[in-house]
């Protein structure tokens, strides 16, 4: 499982494999529109940031052209939108959203997607779902062992219900 | 160590484990070669990202590629088309674990059913009853749970299933309640998987994780965990991990004497046998026939017919979700566990060939749910996409059809022209679509299991827009090196032998002659178990020295 104190720590010096930090903010700032933090933690409390420099410093090494490209794409969008912007993070609220419209139907924002969503429900020990908060959310608990009944209806069954 | 031994076996999987270990029981020497690692339950563990979104127990398409095409008209790409368990145990370490007998008709739908256009359907060369015992073999050696007669569509059996079935999940107690309420037969689904402990072995725990894991309890009745390590203790069986074949040879006399691998290291090396099993599965198997070809098998090895490769049958089937008022926590217990075979049989009346089963099960784990899971109409990103993936994850659940998939004989799979993987060998090129008939069943089996659904109350049901038109990759590897009686018209004999070679035998899921309804791993299970039987016997006689 995750060793929490090295991520933390590496997490806390703001230290990145791959990403600049330029890069990384503006990367978790889409990553936040993706999964916001509405209704409790989204992909920034997660940490889906380190997850995805994680993933581009090792099984997805070969992306990070990908990711180059693609948010010289995005920057660009936003410079066409919004001329007087200065980053994304930057953006208000609407703006942003504008954006993600702009952009949604584009590969980069397929793989930014996937990567978010491995950021917040996969394993912690990637850097992301810190604190397990992607799990917490969708009501997963990664055990070794679980005994019936393991849900509503075989439970009910088990009481002799119909 | 590269002394003769009695048996060489190509391939540790499903297949090549049973017949190492029946070889080796019998008193022969084996040495079994397989491409993947040497793998324990150690090495596993619950992270999805390692399992799911990149090949941890499957072929790697970066190291092995494959190239696709719809048709021989379209140039084939680079996808992976096709995946296969890659390491000691093979797919039986990270399958599901479903256990299907096939049914007594999968022998002879030519004869019940009749021909069909733009098909090679053909009744097999046994019958259910030659299988039978081998069937009841493979259970008891292995470890299946399950209730024998509670499919009232399965042949006889001459003995129970040696453990009882595993509970029923809340997918399971809906299905059943919902399927009795139709008229339908719901069973209890025949898993591989301990529902108690057995030879050794402790019973599953319900961890959850089956499909694309290993088990890290044993508990998943691996060839890796039951009969290899029985092949092993006899002292007379070597597995070794990382070799993967280029060519197997043969003599003047047409017969052939061992095969030559890459090594861990890759180095070249050629292994010496009296006789050879090639149990590489359905692509791997054909791939190395062609690659082995000679002056006296000029087109490939065993290939005197011209079908090594030809009528690959796919891995069809259908999912249908369903959303409930009260959690199922489907993320719990193994997959399956119910299921019914009421649509299987194929009926003129429908007027298309082909069935199905249907199972309740939860096929997902929380990323690929909520990258792949979700109602097609749910929005991609934002709130609602969150809202949607966090409520639904653990009130949801599936019916998955398991369909027929027909034999064609311009489906097929050949050696790439150009690509090659990084040992420097083609790359299998899988040519492969789609017979009307099968989409036919699997669009009339929507209906079926849309239908269940609803009636076990689900609030909302839905289908992913990609199912039908694109089930990649397959899993299920079937029908390249068909079995017959006649050497014009099949590759291998009765008894998985291979007509033009005395001494080669390929048994995996090559050997089918029609797909049934999936599940194939029994089926392939029982015919390693029979060819192995046939083997024994054959080289005490002497017929294969």
């Amino acid at each position: 499982m995750a060793a929490w104190p090295e991520i933390m720590a590496a997490q806390a010096g703001g230290h990145f494999e791959t990403l600049d930090a330029e890069t990384a903010a503006e990367v978790e700032a889409l990553a936040a529109l993706i999964i916001p933090s509405t209704d409790g933690p989204g992909a920034r409390e997660a940490g889906v940031i380190y997850c995805i420099d994680r993933a581009l410093a090792t099984f997805a090494s070969d992306e990070r052209e990908a990711y180059r490209n693609g948010m010289a794409q995005v920057q660009a969008k936003r410079t066409e939108l919004f001329p007087a912007s200065i980053s994304i993070r930057a953006l208000s609220a609407e703006q942003q959203m504008a954006l993600m419209k702009a952009i949604e139907t584009s590969d980069f924002f397929e793989l930014l997607r996937t990567h978010t969503v491995l950021g917040f429900l996969g394993n912690p020990s990637y850097g992301g779902n810190r604190e397990k908060v992607g799990w917490r959310q969708i009501g997963f608990e990664d055990r070794m062992m679980w005994e019936p009944p393991f849900g509503y209806y075989d439970a009910e069954a088990a009481k002799g219900g119909k | 160590m590269t002394e003769p031994v009695d048996f060489l076996v190509i391939g540790a999987g499903a297949a090549g484990g049973v017949v190492a270990k029946e070889l080796a029981v019998a008193g022969f020497s084996v040495v079994v070669l397989e491409q993947g690692p040497y793998l324990r339950e150690k090495d596993y563990s619950h992270d999805e990202i390692k399992y799911a979104f990149q090949p941890g127990l499957t072929n790697d398409p970066k190291v092995q590629p494959v190239t696709y095409r719809k048709s021989d008209a379209e140039p084939a790409r680079r996808v992976k088309a096709i995946e296969y368990g890659r390491q000691v145990g093979g797919g039986s370490v990270h399958f599901t674990a479903n256990y299907w007998r096939f049914h007594e008709s999968d022998f002879r739908e030519r004869s019940l059913f009749g021909a069909v256009h733009g098909a090679d359907l053909q009744d097999w060369p046994i019958t259910y009853a030659d299988l039978e015992p081998y069937y009841t073999k493979a259970e008891y050696d292995l470890g299946i749970s399950g209730l024998a007669g509670a499919n009232p569509f399965e042949g006889p059996r001459s003995k129970p299933y040696p453990l009882p079935p595993m509970p029923a999940k809340s997918s399971g107690v809906l299905f059943e309640r919902a399927a009795k309420k139709l008229g339908l037969h719901p069973f209890p689904a025949p898993v591989a998987i301990l529902s108690q402990p057995y030879r050794g072995r402790g019973a599953c725990v319900n961890c959850g994780f089956c499909e694309s894991f290993g088990c890290e309890m044993r508990a998943k009745s691996s060839t890796l965990v039951s009969v290899i390590p029985v092949a092993e203790k006899t002292g007379r069986c070597e597995v070794r991990s990382g070799c993967y074949v280029r060519k197997i040879e043969t003599n003047d006399a047409g017969r052939v004497t061992g095969a030559v691998y890459f090594d861990a290291a890759r180095r070249e090396v050629f292994q010496r046998a009296k006789a050879v099993f090639v149990c590489a599965n359905g692509v791997e198997t054909p791939k190395l026939l062609l690659l082995s070809k000679s002056k006296r098998f000029s087109a490939g090895l065993a290939n005197s017919s011209g079908l090594v490769g030809t009528h690959l049958m796919w891995d069809n089937g259908v999912e249908v979700q369903g959303l409930f008022e009260h959690p199922l926590n489907e993320y719990k217990g193994i997959q399956a566990t119910r299921l019914i075979h009421d649509y299987y049989r194929s009926d003129q009346r429908r007027g298309f060939y082909g069935g199905g089963g249907i199972d309740a099960r939860f096929d997902y784990y929380p990323i690929s749910f909520a990258l792949h899971g979700l109602p097609p109409d749910t929005p991609r990103w934002g709130s609602e996409f969150k809202r949607t993936f966090a409520t639904y994850f653990t009130h949801s659940m599936s019916l998955l059809s398991h369909t027929s998939s027909l034999a064609v004989m311009s489906n097929t799979v050949t050696l790439d022209p150009e690509v090659k993987d990084a040992w420097g060998l083609p790359a299998p090129r899988v040519t492969y679509d789609y017979h009307p008939d099968d989409r036919a069943t699997m669009k009339w089996l929507i209906a079926r299991q849309i239908e269940i659904l609803e009636t076990a109350g689900a609030r909302k049901t839905w289908v992913q827009p990609y199912a039908v038109a694109d089930n990649m990759p397959s899993r299920h590897l079937m029908g390249t090196c068909r079995m017959g009686n006649d050497p014009a018209a099949s590759v291998v004999d009765a008894h998985s032998r291979a007509h033009d070679v005395p001494n080669l035998f390929l048994v995996d899921g090559s050997n089918f002659v029609t797909a049934a309804r999936q599940q194939p791993t029994a089926t392939i299970q029982a015919l390693a178990y029979r060819a192995a039987d046939f083997a024994i016997h054959a080289a005490k006689r002497g017929e294969l020295a």
